[in-house]
This record gives C-alpha cells, sequence and structure tokens, in this order.
C-alpha cells in the first residue's frame, strides 16, 4: 500500500470515529433514546431534550474543529500537506 | 413620522448604505473574483459569510416561531439544519476545494466526463435555488410592509436593487463581504432581543442558560417546567416532550435536512472561495460556530415567547385576559391579520387552548414570534428597528447567494461549459452579469406573483439536494468506480421518486387538487411526511447507481481514477486553483 492510501486509510478511519459521535449525540441522544434520557435533568432541562436542543449543535462544532486539527497533523504526518505560503 | 419609524428608517437604510460602500469596494474584475472572489477569503470571514448565506429569512423570522409552536419537535430543524455542517466539512468542503473549479455541476460534469451529468446537476441546481429564493423576496416584502408600511411590491423593488447593485457588480466578491456585514447585523439583531427577554425572565443574559434556569419571579420554578404545566392545562402537547409525527419522522426528517444542507450549491460554492483545503476545512468549522450563534439561541427564543404570549392571554390560570384589555402590540399584530380572535361564547375574554372547537385565538402566525418577540417584552423601539434590519440582512444575504449560484450556472456551466466553448473570459463575465440581472428579475416577479408551490419550497429545494446533489458528489469522491451512467441512472431515480412522493401528497407543482394520494398521513409511507423524503431519494440514488454500476461493469477511465486519487490529498492545491 502506497503513502498516498495509507492516508486516505487514516481520514476514512478518523472521519468513522467524527460521524459515529455525530450519530450518536443527535439521532441516538436527540431522537431514539429521548424518552430515557428526559428522565435525567440538567439544571431545568431535561436531559433528551438538551441533547436535541443544545448539546447535540455544540458537540457538531467541536467535531468539526477536532476533525480539521487532526486532519491538519495527517498531512503533515504522511507528507501530503499544502506548500505554506498560504 | 413617529420615533419607532425613524429608528426602523435609519436602521434599515444606514446598513443598506454600507451594502453600497461594500460593493464598490469589492467590485469583480476577473471571472475567478465574480465566481469565488479570487480564491483569497480568509477562512474565519469566509465561515461568517457562509452564515449569512445560509441563515435566510426563515432562519431569522420562521425558525424560532416553529420551535415555539412545535416544542421539541422543532428540533429536527435545529440538529438538521446545523448537522449539515458535520457532513459538508468532512465529506465534501475539502475535496471540492481541492479540486478548485468555479461551480457544482462543473465539478459533476467533469467527475462523470459526461456534459449530460452537469446539465441534471444545473437543472437540479436552478429549480432548488429558485424556489428557495422566492422565500427570501417574499421576506423582504413582509419586513417593508411590516416595519416601514411601505407597499409589499414597493419594498421587494427597494430589496431587488440592493441586491442587484453589489452582486452584479461585484460577484462572488461583492456577495462576500457584503454578507460578512449581514451576518454582524442579523446576529445582533437577533442576540439583543434574546438576551433582554432571558433576563427580564430568568435573570440570566445568556439566552442559552436562561431557558434551563428559574423563573425570576422567585417561585423558584424552572422556565422549561412552567411552560409545560400553562401549555398542558390548556390542552396543548406538553413542550418539552411534544414529538412531530412519530420517531422514525423526526429521525427521517432530521437526516434529510442534514443531507440536503450538505447538498445545498449557493452554500458549498462559498468553499471555493478559500485559499486552500485546510482554509477549507477550518472555514467549516467557523462557519457552524457563527450560525450555533443563532441556531443554540432560537431555542431559547422560541419558548420564551410562547411563555410570553401564553402569559399575557392568560395572566392566572382559570383567569383569561379580558379583550378591551389586550395590550397595544395585540392590536397592532391584529391589524396584519396574522393574529385573530374570534369571541365564541361571547363573553369579552380571550379562550386560548387545544380544543379546535372552542379556541377563541383563531390565529396565531408562526413568524411574528420573532417579529413580534420585542414589542410582546416591551423592549425599547430601537430594539424593534433593528429586528427590521436584521430580517432584510438574513434575507438579502441568502437571495444574493443563491442567484449567484443561479447566474453562475448559467454563464460558466451551460454557456462556457456545454454550449459555447469558445466564449472569452471577458464575455463570459458579461453574460454572467446579464444571467444574474435575469434571475434577479424573475426571483422578484415570483416574489410579486408567488406561484402555487411557493409553500412547498422548502420541501422542494432540500429533496432535490438531498436526493441528487450530495449523493452525486460523495460517490464522485469516495466511490471510484462509479462512473457516467450508474452516477446519472442514481441521481434521475432519487429524483424522481422524492418529486414524484412530494407531488402525489402535496400536488404536482403544488396545485391543490392534483395530489393524486392526497395529503393525508395515512397514506404516508412509514409515517414520513413529504418533507422528509430526501434522505430516502437519497439511499434510492445510492442504490441505483451501484446497482447499475455492477450491472454493466463500467469502470471510469484511467484520467478520472487519477483525478479522484488526486483531489483526495491536499497537496499541490494552488496548483489547481490557477489551473483555470
Amino acid at each position: 500500500m502506497n503513502k498516498h492510501q495509507s492516508y486516505w486509510k487514516a481520514n476514512l478511519r478518523l472521519m468513522a470515529i467524527c460521524l459515529s459521535i455525530w450519530f450518536v449525540v443527535s439521532f441516538l441522544f436527540g431522537i431514539i433514546l429521548v424518552e430515557p434520557l428526559n428522565n435525567f435533568h440538567l439544571g431545568g432541562y431535561k436531559l433528551g431534550f438538551w441533547f436535541a436542543q443544545q448539546g447535540s449543535i455544540y458537540t457538531f462544532v467541536a467535531l468539526v474543529f477536532f476533525y480539521s486539527s487532526r486532519m491538519n497533523k495527517l498531512d503533515k504526518e504522511y507528507g501530503v500537506q499544502e506548500d505554506e505560503e498560504q | 413620522m413617529d420615533e419607532l419609524k425613524l429608528y426602523t428608517y435609519i436602521a434599515v437604510f444606514g446598513t443598506f448604505g454600507l451594502y453600497f460602500v461594500i460593493a464598490w469596494w469589492a467590485r469583480a474584475g476577473s471571472t475567478s473574483e465574480f465566481y469565488v472572489a479570487g480564491g483569497g477569503v480568509h477562512p474565519i470571514l469566509n465561515g461568517m459569510a457562509i452564515g449569512a448565506d445560509w441563515m435566510s429569512a426563515a432562519s431569522f423570522i420562521s425558525m424560532a416561531g416553529l420551535i415555539a409552536f412545535l416544542g421539541y419537535g422543532g428540533s429536527v430543524f435545529l440538529m438538521g439544519w446545523t448537522g449539515g455542517y458535520v457532513l459538508l466539512a468532512m465529506l465534501l468542503a475539502p475535496y471540492l476545494r481541492k479540486y478548485g473549479k468555479f461551480t457544482v455541476p462543473e465539478f459533476i460534469g467533469d467527475r462523470y466526463y459526461s456534459n449530460v451529468a452537469r446539465v441534471v446537476a444545473v437543472l437540479c441546481l436552478i429549480i432548488a435555488s429558485l424556489t428557495y429564493v422566492i422565500g427570501q423576496m417574499k421576506g423582504v416584502g413582509v419586513a417593508f410592509s411590516r416595519f416601514l408600511e411601505v407597499d409589499y411590491g414597493l419594498g421587494l423593488g427597494i430589496g431587488m436593487f440592493v441586491v442587484w447593485v453589489y452582486a452584479v457588480l461585484g460577484g462572488m466578491k461583492g456577495i462576500t463581504y457584503t454578507q460578512i456585514a449581514q451576518y454582524c447585523v442579523l446576529i445582533f439583531a437577533y442576540t439583543v432581543p434574546a438576551v433582554f427577554i432571558s433576563l427580564h425572565l430568568t435573570g440570566n443574559p445568556i439566552p442559552q442558560i436562561g431557558l434551563g434556569s428559574t423563573l425570576a419571579d422567585g417561585s423558584g420554578v424552572y422556565l422549561l417546567d412552567k411552560l409545560d404545566l400553562i401549555v398542558t392545562d390548556l390542552g396543548f402537547k406538553e413542550y418539552t416532550t411534544a414529538k412531530l409525527g412519530s420517531t422514525l419522522n423526526m429521525f427521517m426528517y432530521t437526516l434529510s435536512l442534514m443531507i440536503g444542507t450538505a447538498g445545498l450549491p449557493h452554500v458549498i460554492m462559498r468553499f471555493f472561495t478559500v485559499p486552500s483545503v485546510k482554509g477549507a476545512r477550518s472555514s467549516a468549522g467557523w462557519a457552524l460556530i457563527f450560525i450555533a450563534a443563532l441556531y443554540t439561541v432560537a431555542p431559547a427564543v422560541g419558548a420564551m415567547a410562547r411563555l410570553n404570549l401564553m402569559n399575557t392571554i392568560q395572566p392566572a390560570s382559570a383567569e383569561p385576559l379580558e379583550y378591551e384589555q389586550r395590550p397595544q402590540w395585540f392590536k397592532n399584530w391584529e391589524k396584519t391579520g396574522l393574529l385573530k380572535f374570534e369571541d365564541k361564547n361571547g363573553d369579552g375574554k380571550i379562550q386560548y387552548v387545544a380544543d379546535k372547537a372552542t379556541n377563541e385565538m383563531v390565529k396565531v402566525d408562526r413568524d411574528i414570534m420573532v417579529l413580534a418577540n420585542p414589542e410582546i417584552a416591551n423592549l425599547p423601539n430601537w430594539v424593534i428597528a433593528l429586528v427590521a434590519a436584521g430580517g432584510l440582512a438574513a434575507a438579502l444575504s441568502t437571495a444574493a447567494g443563491l442567484l449567484l449560484a443561479i447566474s453562475s450556472s448559467i454563464s460558466h456551466d451551460l454557456m462556457k461549459g456545454v454550449f459555447m466553448p469558445h466564449i472569452s473570459e471577458k464575455s463570459e463575465l458579461r453574460a454572467g452579469r446579464i444571467a444574474m440581472t435575469v434571475s434577479i428579475l424573475v426571483a422578484g416577479y415570483l416574489g410579486l406573483n408567488p406561484p402555487g408551490f411557493a409553500a412547498g419550497t422548502v420541501a422542494l429545494a432540500f429533496g432535490l439536494a438531498a436526493s441528487s446533489i450530495f449523493p452525486a458528489l460523495m460517490m464522485g469522491i469516495f466511490a471510484k468506480s462509479i462512473g457516467s451512467k450508474a452516477a446519472v441512472s442514481g441521481m434521475l431515480a432519487g429524483i424522481g421518486i422524492t418529486l414524484l412522493y412530494i407531488f402525489q401528497h402535496e400536488g404536482i407543482m403544488f396545485i391543490k387538487g392534483t395530489a393524486f394520494l392526497g395529503d393525508m398521513a395515512k397514506n404516508w409511507f412509514f409515517g414520513i411526511e413529504p418533507k422528509a423524503f430526501g434522505a430516502v431519494g437519497a439511499m434510492v440514488n445510492f442504490s441505483v447507481a451501484f446497482a447499475v454500476s455492477r450491472m454493466i461493469g463500467e469502470r471510469p477511465p484511467e484520467n478520472i481514477q487519477q483525478m479522484i486519487e488526486d483531489i483526495r490529498i491536499p497537496a499541490g492545491s494552488s496548483a489547481a486553483a490557477t489551473g483555470h
């Protein structure tokens, strides 16, 4: 396997992790498991409701930045980064 | 002229003046500036521009109102319209930026080495964008007629003129820098009233925390518990648990909005304006921060507006408000017809209950929740003026992005790409400007005479983006084996089934009476509503493409395989960008 292929594999692995978290906080916590989670509270928020209207969005933001910074590292590790003049 | 009107004129025309100054400063001199702002926009600034591009009149005016009446069910919009950016950031944006061309159909045409694919993509783009822009034009007209008491048509005309000036003069470059200004105006206008209201109701100035806090009236009751109690008392569904249809419907609805968001061309093309692949990745993050700034406040605005409304009409339990004692804002909005009271039992009191037979608030338009919010909460006049300018900024910025998507697909994809490949850069630029002018006129005409299908536009735009553009782009990057025949059949199947489903339930082109299955929930496929069907369309697209690919054993030619390898790695992005 050449360098570009292993870079792509590493990217796909990272993506799978990020998209699993994306799925868990929105579809799983916010929709599928909303009723059991609503038995717990975060201040005045029912927990499932909080995930659906607040928590999922915060997680999305964190995920995109996490992915972006990990990819910048991977780019360097595999020597496929862009020229630095930008 | 009263004080409120004066402030509103200052806010609205002051911001318009600002957009003109920016337009003059950022005029475009080349096709690269006209289509992608020269490819040199800083990722943070591009994130802000994406925020304004994305947050439309619907996000600004309608979304909080939807949430106010849907409660928990409204979460599908919050998750759907933000979660799509995660998909965009990981699955599409960096690779499309690496490819370094001007438009979305251009990538589809090149990747599937097919002008048919490119034209199908152009058609989807034009239908999705044009239906979407009608809503913005209506938003402009409504904002003018409500806040400045200008005739709807004149207001629309003023809005068209403003967009025309900076979009035709500056293309993507002018649009980018005005969108940055418009983002600042709209987020300020959205947040200020929310902070005031949150402070007033809960004593906490941060709406996201206020929504989870106790009420400031000293009762120690949580705001959301109180809201649940009030609405269930009157027979409405409990606010924090009311679902939108079934769990499956909410799941599919959210997924459709996410995929649709990631597939909307006017958003994707903003990623072509950053200087690097790295920039495209971080730009998506910044965009999401700027969008989350509104989307996490919206649920607080919705819940607090609903609570204020209920408290006004039902000051103490079992003690409805006397109609004669209704507040001034109530009278103002009655005049617009968006709020309507009918004294069914003749007792002179306002009974606002869930039961249709005895409910006397016969009309409470959802859109007034944001627009009337500052009045309901007794906020100063300058805040109300700000909301008017913010609503206009939201509508104009989205309209400009959509119009650019339409005009560039006409001048760059249809003319330069397919029908007149030999025109010079200068004539292409002129063609782009003419296409923009024509698109604005068409959009204005449709805004003035909204066709029957205007109400269903969101479903159509997201349905098309989700079922055709998103899968085509994703397979273009991730599935090297998919060739042109497979991709085109997938796209046609995806669009076909989505349109069929939407039209059979909501009428052909949304004309009433042509819906052959009727808009009846019992006929819905597994209880999925037509608006939530885009995700099913996308799945059909993927399956048909893979099935056709396997059946005919088609492999894309060597140079296309090489191109896919190439867009998967960031190195060499500047070379691709100068390859025009």
